[in-house]
């Protein structure tokens, strides 16, 4: 990988000087979770109708799969792209030093003053390499949301041979609560995450051709 | 199949008949990739039409069969279902099955026998009282829904890794096949017929198994999603080919295990 990245710095230092945002890795698994995601939803959302945890059922147009059995078809075939793919990123994100390098520190001052500036419509983004607090809180947030929706997902799948995992959630019931949780997290992040790139469409083509 | 009978002993033969017909899936269900109106991005993202395509359907079903091994190198005989205290039964325990109460079987206890099958040294079948005769089991463990509910019962019976010691049952066979009065039925694992919490069930909480819980006899499996847990079980054949089942025939996953 880093001989790669290094060879593509390279090569576009010399026909362009703007800088690589994304590299290969985190564009491929970036399209690849898109896509696992929205299947993930999707029938999510079918299989929740069938046993609803809330007073309303989502409308059947926007859910995958028709009904249950079709829905738990795409729901356990699309799990394994999900936790592949999650898996993958979360390994390089580490071993590159990346999410040490764009995530972290994160400092609650920081995140104050960015927000208010964001709702100002005055926060920067001439680099879009650079994150800024609030980004770096976002994202963090929805790989702690991504985790636990596989952990909490596991755990209604398997309730007797994960059960200690099952337990770590509250029990049976109690995790199919955080399982929809997380989901209405990441539908939540996906509302602001798309918003914010229609906004700034470079940061869309940074995402597909990396700078 | 071949191996169906003309008539079941103590099963009414009327509705055998009329429950036969709800084994066709409904006409809706048989396109169940159709109108996946969120994968209407995805498809145009991908340029091609991967819904309502039977290539898909094929390749979910392969997954799934796929998740079928995993599921069977996940299973350990040794770890057992949760067991819960006296007060957390879910009381009354719900009924549930694809017809209504009053159209579930109504199985004559006193003409009834359990016919026995397949790979078996001792095919004679057995009548309710020689079964109440048998040592008994007892669990209070939970039971879940594919559709994603639960409700903690509490079940007695015999334990069916004993009962298919004592028939003489080939246990190296792969499958244990269950029919059902209504027409149900159902195939299960070897190694989850023979761990040691499923069981032949004859008692729902110390009472005879009331008829909406499956009288005269239910396959309780706690390691294993409710619909592989038949009940009204005619029949049990010891086997090595998968005879599949009610919902697993209509696309819902074969090991549905726990």
């Amino acid at each position: 990988m880093s001989t790669i990245d290094t060879a593509e710095q390279a090569a576009l230092t010399l026909e362009t000087p703007r800088k690589v945002v994304h590299p290969v890795w985190v564009r491929v698994t970036h399209w690849i979770n898109a896509l696992a995601m929205l299947i993930m939803i999707g029938s999510g959302w079918q299989i929740y109708n069938a046993s609803p945890l809330f007073g309303f059922t989502f409308p059947r147009q926007i859910a995958l799969g028709n009904w249950l059995a079709g829905a738990l078809l795409w729901h356990f075939a699309a799990m394994w792209i999900l936790m592949i793919n999650g898996l993958v990123y979360l390994v390089l994100g580490f071993v590159t030093g990346r999410f040490r390098r764009k995530l972290f520190p994160i400092w609650p001052s920081e995140v104050l003053r960015d927000l208010f500036a964001a709702l100002r419509g005055k926060l920067a983004h001439e680099d879009l390499s650079v994150y800024n607090a609030v980004q770096k809180l976002l994202y963090v947030g929805i790989m702690v949301a991504g985790v636990t929706i596989v952990l909490s997902g596991l755990s209604i799948w398997k309730p007797v041979q994960f059960q200690w995992l099952t337990s770590f959630f509250g029990g049976y019931n109690t995790a199919r609560y955080v399982h929809f949780g997380a989901m209405t997290a990441i539908v939540a992040f996906l509302f602001v995450h798309v918003t914010l790139a229609v906004l700034v469409p470079k940061s869309l083509r940074a995402m597909i051709i990396g700078r | 199949m071949a191996r169906q009978r003309k008539s079941v002993p103590g099963v009414d033969p009327k509705l055998l008949l009329k429950d036969a017909g709800k084994l066709l899936p409904e006409p809706s269900r048989r396109f169940f990739l159709r109108g996946a109106a969120s994968l209407g991005a995805l498809a145009a993202l991908s340029g091609c039409d991967i819904i309502d395509s039977d290539t898909s359907e094929n390749a979910l079903r392969v997954i799934s069969t796929f998740n079928d091994r995993v599921q069977a190198l996940l299973f350990n005989s040794h770890t057992l279902a949760p067991e819960y205290p006296e007060s957390m039964i879910t009381r009354p325990f719900p009924f549930n099955a694809y017809y209504s109460e009053d159209e579930a079987p109504e199985v004559d206890g006193e003409q009834y026998q359990l016919e026995i099958g397949g790979k078996v040294d001792n095919k004679k079948p057995w009548t309710l009282p020689e079964l109440y005769k048998l040592p008994e089991v007892s669990q209070i463990t939970r039971h879940v829904c594919v559709e994603g509910w639960s409700a903690i019962g509490s079940w007695q019976g015999v334990r069916l890794s004993d009962f298919l010691k004592m028939i003489g049952a080939d246990l190296s066979a792969k499958y244990v096949w269950f029919q059902c009065a209504e027409g149900y039925s159902n195939t299960i694992d070897m190694p989850t017929a023979l761990h040691p919490q499923t069981q032949l069930t004859l008692k729902y909480d110390h009472q005879i198994l009331p008829r909406a819980y499956g009288f005269p006899i239910k396959i309780r499996i706690p390691t294993k999603l409710g619909f592989k847990n038949p009940k009204y079980v005619t029949a049990m054949w010891v086997q090595n080919n998968d005879a599949g089942g009610y919902w697993e025939n209509q696309g819902y996953n074969w090991f549905s295990g726990l």
